[in-house]
């Protein structure tokens, strides 16, 4: 689903954030990505979901090399990426639906397609009764499911998070995590990006570990549910 | 892939919401929609007036007239002979004879100086004749190669063409046409950049949910939608507004132009915009919303790219 073959990244005016780094996440697998701050993990997401571009190297994306796709193409492979902010990035003037339902809008899904799915979408985070909200009136851990909602409602095949848990004490992390171990289940491809470690070895998935731009663990090493405990 | 009705139906939903976003923050609004009429209305209003006027000397046009004095010592029979002559030409319709002794009795009730022409010995005044061209040959050109004919004939001393003033009118609508052209250009372009810098503002407003959309996986094209159908409002509403003074600002005028034109013993009135006009203005009006709208559009939405 996800490979990256001697991908390096290099800013301009900085050394290398990532460098040659190589690896492959299957269909239906998770993992985490971990590392310390400035470790290159946000970069790694960025190249998946095309915000920025590798100065070497390969990004496949479902065997579509996505580092030199056009402007125009950018919007159709992103469609496939459900992406999780640390910060939720919910629109704070549109309810819970309206924010839910932004994905389907954009890919100009019916209206009755729209509703069903959307609804869908909130029953499997446990918000359906606050479809009508504000996002301002929940709780942050309420607004980071919002969030994952948004994200899988156009049933994407590979999840991102950056930090998910960032903001959660220790049982809200553990019930987030779950949720996503649930999509990886349904045969979704989830890379989380956490420094959460406790959590992550709880969760007994594979993890990628990047140390100043490089993958020190977890490289070449392909199998799912293989956990590095 | 997105089917027909489906991305009509979404034009039309993008079409009304923007509509209700105007509507439910109207001061800002209104701000740029006054200042988008008013800059339209002054030309259009101006083109109305021009064409009023246009109306007006149009009925006048078929009035040129040929005055041929004769010299002093041209008797009125051999003035009456010449008269004859001229009304056998081709391009004459009709000719008016004015002896000497008729012109001196008109002078001399009108004018108010009887007493001082009984001090004359010899009556003053040329014979006149007075001569209308046909109305194929009522036109500038043809009228004034008639002037020169006429001027090289030995009986005249003065032929006067009494279009001359028609034609300085004519020279000062024409000035006038390309004047309120040059304004209404500038005008336009004044109404682009409102826009333009209204949406500008829209989008930088929203910026948040420009970056969310575009990490979510949205087009160019679905982002530029709400801006534009903001811009086509604009235009509308702003072509309406200015459609709205224009018609008003001529109802005002209409009433002390029918006074004048009593005075003139004519039953002449204001006309508004015509249809086709008010048509042109609408469409002008929607033209320059979009268009604004456009150049903010693809002017600063490429500046927002997600972090």
């Amino acid at each position: 689903m996800i490979e990256f073959h001697n991908v390096s990244k290099r800013y301009p005016g900085s050394c290398d954030a990532l460098s040659q780094v190589s690896f492959k996440l299957s269909s239906g697998e998770m993992a985490f990505l971990t590392g310390h701050s400035g470790a290159g993990k946000s970069t790694l997401l960025k190249l998946i979901a095309v915000l920025i571009r590798p100065t070497n190297g390969q990004v496949l994306i479902n065997n579509e090399n996505i580092g030199h796709i056009s402007r125009r193409r950018i919007p159709y492979v992103r469609r496939n990426v459900g992406i999780i902010f640390q910060d939720h990035k919910l629109l704070f003037d549109r309810t819970v639906f309206d924010n839910v339902a932004l994905p389907l809008v954009i890919s100009g899904l019916p209206h009755r397609e729209i509703g069903r799915r959307v609804r869908a979408s909130l029953d499997k985070v446990g918000l359906l009764n606050k479809e009508k909200s504000l996002p301002i009136t929940l709780s942050g851990g309420q607004q980071q499911r919002v969030g994952i909602a948004r994200a899988v409602v156009n049933k994407p095949p590979i999840l991102l998070a950056d930090e998910p848990t960032g903001n959660l004490d220790p049982a809200l992390s553990l019930e987030i995590m779950e949720l996503f171990a649930q999509f990886q289940q349904v045969g979704v491809s989830v890379l989380i990006a956490s420094h959460d470690l406790d959590l992550i070895s709880q969760m007994g998935h594979r993890v990628l570990t990047l140390d100043e731009g490089r993958l020190t663990a977890g490289g070449m090493h392909n199998a799912p549910q293989g956990g590095l405990r | 892939m997105i089917s027909p009705g489906v991305y009509i139906a979404r034009h039309m939903q993008v079409m009304l919401a923007t509509l209700g976003e105007m509507v439910r923050s109207p001061m800002s609004n209104l701000m740029t929609i006054a200042v988008m009429g008013i800059a339209l209305a002054l030309p259009t209003g101006l083109h109305v007036i021009l064409k009023n006027v246009q109306q007006v000397t149009a009925q006048w046009d078929g009035a040129a007239q040929i005055s041929l004095f004769m010299k002093q010592s041209v008797t009125d029979k051999q003035a009456d002979q010449l008269a004859l002559i001229l009304k056998q030409r081709q391009d004459v319709k009709s000719v008016t004879r004015i002896t000497r002794s008729q012109a001196l009795e008109e002078f001399r009730k009108n004018s108010g100086f009887g007493e001082a022409l009984e001090a004359l010995e010899d009556n003053p005044f040329p014979a006149v004749i007075v001569v209308f061209p046909t109305e194929e040959s009522d036109n500038l050109l043809t009228v004034q190669s008639m002037l020169a004919s006429f001027k090289e004939r030995p009986e005249v001393e003065l032929a006067q063409l009494d279009m001359q003033w028609l034609k300085r009118l004519y020279a000062i609508m024409d000035f006038g046409r390309r004047g309120i052209w040059v304004l209404a250009a500038m005008l336009s372009l004044s109404v682009l950049l409102v826009v333009g810098n209204t949406i500008r503002l829209a989008i930088q407003n929203r910026r948040d949910e420009i970056e969310i959309i575009k990490l979510i996986g949205g087009t160019d094209a679905f982002i530029r939608r709400p801006f534009l159908y903001t811009g086509f409002w604009y235009g509308l509403s702003g072509g309406i507004l200015s459609w709205l003074l224009v018609t008003l600002s001529i109802w005002l005028l209409s009433g002390p132009v029918s006074q004048l034109a009593t005075l003139y013993d004519s039953n002449y009135s204001l006309t508004s915009l015509d249809f086709y006009g008010s048509v042109v203005l609408l469409c002008l009006s929607i033209f320059l919303g979009l268009v604004g709208s456009w150049i903010a559009v693809s002017r600063h939405l490429d500046a927002i790219e997600p972090e």
